[in-house]
């Protein structure tokens, strides 16, 4: 679309900018200011420049924490792409079935993130619940509270039950959006089922799917109260990710300096995972235009 | 007489299409269909097979909980819910979660509105680089804010309120709702805006009038997403609240007991927060899936 250009649209962004600013700005503004010094009460502070930065950057927890984020980023995105994609393409495509498959589907998408830790807490327990108790029956000593391999596989099968249909619904939708003379001309070629998939629908999919994948990453990157619930983040610290580390020492520890240092670092991180998505999504839309034109 | 040649272009379509479907079903083959099938209702029972756990202990006295694990509930029993609709702290929680979800939708919507409409037919300095700072803000980790959100509103007087949390929902709400609406009101042809224009509608008569009934389904797609998302997160809105607007997840926190978890209240509860969702996805099913490409496939 040819966009006209014009100063006075300004006017019509400035409601909404005035209230994310406010609550966007002004936070991030008292984070920076605590960032930079040490405050031991309302009177008494000192100014520490880069220290904290300094001691965030090297402390060790707060690797552990990074790198188990990563792990846990990386690993279910691994799992819920394909999976998603895989679930899209055997969706029904009209019917009654379509419609109550995905309602369904999205179900677990509308539970409070709380909830969802509940549930599975309930679901892995030993004694009450059917998975923690079926696996014993089966004769596999699976404690979530003990050992360091099930709190994993159990906080990933979680995510990947809690947001596959995430990436599952952004697939369907995509699918649906392929026009029936594609698959007619596939069929009139013979096409095999994987070149249709490899040449008809996966192109179509990369939009949704860059979506798909910047929004599986942000948030699982900032997941916080699902793991908290089913395990507390242990056993030790073992599934302990970078939310919540933060909490523990924002809110536990009341350490503001540190944590604030640790805030900013974080919001840096993510800053840059999103420009590298914004750029590859605004390159895309570049593309398309370059076809219409 | 259906061997009959047909006559109309019509009904030679319909002939062709019914023979095409004909050779598809030979096409593919039986088993394929099932194994479909199949593979689908493998997924449905892993999505549904916690939930229905927490529905079956829902309705389970705590005594059959803790005892002999049953499949479904052999003394069936509502008192867990009977408890949670009467008793005022268990349904404000409710109530208080409902109110600042409504609150954030409202507020959003209406300031998302004219902003993506800005987005979507202008350009104008900064526009990029804005858009990019909004989509920053959808990636805030809420962690980072907790502790300012804390202080901020507590100076200006705002905490444990409900417009605390709508407020502070509007960090990720507002550039979720124009993303998305952006999508959808770039779909509409500018075409309609400049013959409004010279058909001498002002801007807001044509805004009103209009384009918002043009882009009523993506409205609809927006304010379900704006629901979810201010109602699935909890670390901001029980952080930001304490006893007169505490949110239904702080309150189920209260079933951790001296004498360990209630386990019947906590699955009751946890069910109910499921359903308000059930609710508004069964509204707008046939437009989910669009909404979640942000009105972009």
């Amino acid at each position: 679309m040819n966009k006209v250009y014009n100063n006075r649209a300004w006017w019509l962004i400035l409601p909404m900018l005035i209230l994310v600013a406010f609550s966007a700005v002004i936070p991030l503004m008292t984070v920076v200011n605590y960032s930079v010094q040490d405050v031991f009460d309302a009177n008494t502070r000192f100014f520490t420049g880069t220290e904290w930065f300094k001691e965030m950057l090297n402390d060790p927890t707060l690797h552990a924490a990074l790198a188990r984020q990563f792990a846990f980023s990386l690993t279910v995105l691994a799992i819920e792409v394909p999976l998603g994609i895989g679930i899209a393409l055997i969706m029904p495509k009209k019917g009654w079935q379509a419609s109550a498959i995905l309602i369904l589907v999205t179900m677990p998408l509308l539970i409070p993130w709380n909830v969802v830790g509940s549930i599975w807490q309930i679901f892995t327990r030993g004694d009450i619940g059917l998975m923690g108790w079926g696996l014993r029956e089966l004769g596999y000593g699976y404690n979530i509270t003990a050992s360091p391999v099930d709190a994993w596989a159990t906080i990933i099968l979680m995510d990947v039950w809690h947001w596959t249909p995430l990436i599952a619904l952004l697939c369907y939708s995509g699918l649906r959006s392929i026009p029936d003379a594609y698959y007619q001309a596939a069929r009139i070629d013979r096409a095999s089922k994987w070149a249709v998939f490899r040449y008809i629908q996966l192109p179509k999919l990369t939009n949704v799917l860059v979506i798909g994948v910047l929004l599986r990453f942000m948030h699982s990157f900032m997941i916080y109260a699902e793991p908290f619930v089913l395990t507390g983040g242990g056993p030790g610290s073992s599934t302990t990710f970078l939310s919540q580390s933060l909490t523990t020492m924002a809110i536990g520890q009341q350490d503001l300096g540190p944590s604030a240092a640790f805030s900013l670092i974080y919001f840096l991180i993510i800053l840059l995972v999103t420009w590298v998505f914004y750029t590859a999504i605004m390159n895309m839309q570049k593309d398309d235009n370059n076809k219409e034109a | 007489m259906s061997e009959s040649m047909p006559t109309t272009p019509d009904a030679v379509r319909q002939t062709a299409a019914a023979a095409d479907n004909r050779r598809r079903r030979k096409a593919r083959p039986a088993t394929n269909q099932w194994r479909r099938r199949g593979l689908m209702t493998a997924y449905i029972v892993f999505v549904l097979l916690p939930i229905y756990w927490l529905l079956n202990m829902s309705f389970q006295s705590n005594t059959e909980i803790l005892g002999e694990l049953t499949l479904w509930p052999e003394n069936f029993t509502v008192e867990h819910y009977a408890k949670i609709l009467t008793q005022s702290s268990w349904y404000m929680g409710y109530l208080n979660s409902i109110a600042y979800v409504v609150m954030n939708m409202l507020i959003s919507i209406a300031v998302a509105l004219p902003a993506a409409y800005a987005f979507s037919r202008y350009k104008f300095i900064g526009d990029k680089h804005l858009f990019f700072w909004l989509l920053t803000n959808l990636m805030a980790p809420p962690a980072v804010f907790l502790l300012p959100y804390f202080q901020l509103y507590y100076t200006v007087g705002l905490f444990d309120t409900h417009v605390a949390v709508a407020l502070a929902h509007c960090l990720f709400n507002i550039p979720l709702a124009i993303w998305i609406l952006e999508g959808f009101m770039s779909g509409v042809p500018k075409e309609i805006d400049e013959t409004a224009f010279i058909d001498g509608y002002s801007f807001p008569k044509f805004f009103v009038k209009i384009f918002i009934p043009m882009i009523s389904s993506g409205i609809g797609v927006t304010l379900f997403f704006l629901f979810m998302f201010s109602w699935v997160e909890l670390l901001l809105a029980s952080t930001l609240t304490s006893t007169d607007a505490q949110p239904i997840a702080s309150v189920m926190t209260q079933t951790k007991g001296a004498s360990g978890i209630d386990w019947g209240v906590l699955a009751a509860a946890g069910t109910l927060t499921i359903l308000p969702g059930i609710v508004v996805v069964y509204f707008v099913r046939n437009h989910i899936a669009k909404g979640f490409a942000l009105g972009r496939t």
